[in-house]
């Protein structure tokens, strides 16, 4: 995003923040959009951390050679990585690519058919009506999922583990409940929310902005998913850095 | 009434529009007519606030609005009804959602008092029983029709039509122009239609203006317009061999 790029963002976040025409309906499009962000990733999301969980468990056996170390500190280092990095992290870079690019083309059609036209002309805020829905659905559905994620990414370490006779039960049991930082989860979930914020947003102002027909549609869902991946990471450096 | 007065607009190096001026009546049908790339779509864009003119004013009923701020645009926007080109319709709603959209969002009334507006505006569209489709499962004409329907349902005081006929065959074209001119008298909005098709010039227009390189060249009625000696415009006109055959008999 260069300086202008940015500006436009800004300014169109202004947009998106005035006061809603009819908070009822608004109030309706959040829900549906809470629907479409949180509950229609539940599956994928719940896949990919039980997984990713699992493979974490594993690794970090296969690195701990050594007889001085205890093994619960598969359970220890599994639970503070899934719960700091990969729970907020690979949730919303699966989210950028499933949410945002759906945004982005959803914003980008009615831009080129002629529907947000037709919305401003009725008088309506086009931005507020499109875009704060799925901003609120991203910073409150995206923690959520988070949280889940989290769960199933430590479950996933515990079934992986013990399957593979990498460690007991026992042990990994202790390792996830031994030294339980809880300010851990307040960082992740700090990191939820800015992302959720940015899977939503950057998507809506690579489509709303589209001009063209189809094949700038589809060029700025591209752009969408890579600029919101990239402004993950760094925000995840940033907030990381502020917050440990 | 609309007045616009001395606009300018361009993007970048290209002047699209260069002054142009007119007077748009109540109860009458306006016609902005031109080729293709003569500014008309740019106009009625700058007219409604989709673009920004550079100079120049444009009156709604007195109130200027180009210089005002984005709440009493709002305002003036409630009392506007457009069809687009393409009709754009919400894709995902259905053509009762549609037309139920801005009485959702600016009134107060009952579900039941709305799906009645509804159902006079289908019906004034003659699209009766056709509530509950969606835009993926109507006709080109029907989507036109549908999209007067949403444009009236708020009773607008001024109703705008960009290329009403792009797409469609001359029997539904010749439909859609009776329509247009039909709530234009009957509820005396002052209606303004981009168009290049010379049916609807020849048959709705009761004041014309038209565009050719982003100015002024004309303006007049549809009675006057075969008999006008502007280069131009006869060659607008009378581009097709069909209007060149019945030149004499207008």
């Amino acid at each position: 995003m260069n300086f202008t790029n940015f500006g436009r963002y800004l300014l169109l976040l202004k947009a998106v923040f005035r006061k809603p025409e009819k908070f009822k309906i608004y109030l309706k499009a959040i829900f549906k959009q809470m629907d479409f962000v949180g509950v229609g990733s539940l599956g994928l999301i719940a896949i990919i951390s039980t997984f990713i969980g699992a493979v974490m468990t594993l690794q970090i056996a296969f690195q701990l050679v050594s007889d001085f170390i205890p093994k619960t500190i598969i359970g220890s280092v599994n639970r503070d990585s899934s719960i700091l990095e990969l729970s907020p992290t690979i949730t919303a870079i699966v989210l950028a690519g499933k949410i945002g690019s759906a945004i982005s083309s959803e914003i980008g059609t009615m831009r080129v058919s002629e529907q947000i036209d037709a919305l401003e002309i009725m008088g309506i805020n086009s931005p507020g009506y499109l875009i704060l829905p799925k901003i609120i659905a991203g910073i409150t559905m995206v923690p959520l999922l988070v949280i889940m994620s989290m769960f199933l990414s430590i479950t996933g370490g515990y079934i992986g583990g013990t399957l593979s006779g990498a460690v007991s039960p026992a042990e990994y049991i202790q390792g996830i409940t031994t030294d339980f930082n809880p300010y851990t989860i307040v960082v992740a979930l700090v990191k939820a929310f800015v992302f959720g914020f940015i899977i939503t947003s950057v998507p809506a102002y690579e489509g709303f902005y589209v001009k063209g027909g189809a094949l700038e549609v589809a060029q700025a869902s591209t752009r969408a998913v890579v600029v919101s991946c990239i402004t993950i990471l760094a925000c995840d450096y940033i907030v990381t850095q502020l917050l440990l | 009434m609309i007045e616009i007065k001395d606009i300018h607009k361009s993007f970048g190096s290209n002047k699209v529009l260069q002054g142009i001026s007119g007077k748009f009546e109540a109860g009458v049908t306006n016609l902005i007519i031109g080729g293709s790339g003569s500014g008309k779509t740019t106009l009625l864009k700058c007219m409604i606030g989709l673009h920004h003119p550079e100079e120049g004013s444009v009156e709604y009923d007195g109130r200027e609005f180009t210089t005002m701020n984005f709440e009493e645009k709002i305002e003036i926007r409630k009392e506007i009804g457009m069809l687009f080109q393409g009709s754009a319709l919400f894709d995902s709603m259905t053509v009762e959602e549609n037309i139920m959209f801005p009485l959702n969002m600016f009134t107060d009334q009952e579900r039941k008092e709305k799906l009645e507006r509804v159902n006079f505006c289908l019906e004034r569209v003659n699209l009766e029983g056709k509530n509950k489709l969606f835009p993926a499962e109507l006709s080109g004409g029907m989507k036109k029709r549908v999209g007067i329907a949403r444009a009236i349902a708020m009773n607008p005081k001024y109703l705008f039509v960009d290329e009403p006929n792009s797409g469609l065959d001359p029997k539904t074209s010749i439909v859609i122009d009776e329509l247009i001119k039909e709530l234009t008298e009957e509820y005396n909005t002052t209606t303004i239609v981009v168009t290049h098709d010379m049916n609807s010039v020849m048959g709705i227009g009761d004041y014309i203006l038209f565009l050719h390189e982003g100015k002024k060249f004309w303006e007049g009625s549809n009675k006057e317009i075969a008999h006008t000696e502007i280069q131009e415009l006869n060659d607008f006109v009378f581009a097709s061999r069909f209007m060149k055959a019945a030149k004499g008999k207008f």
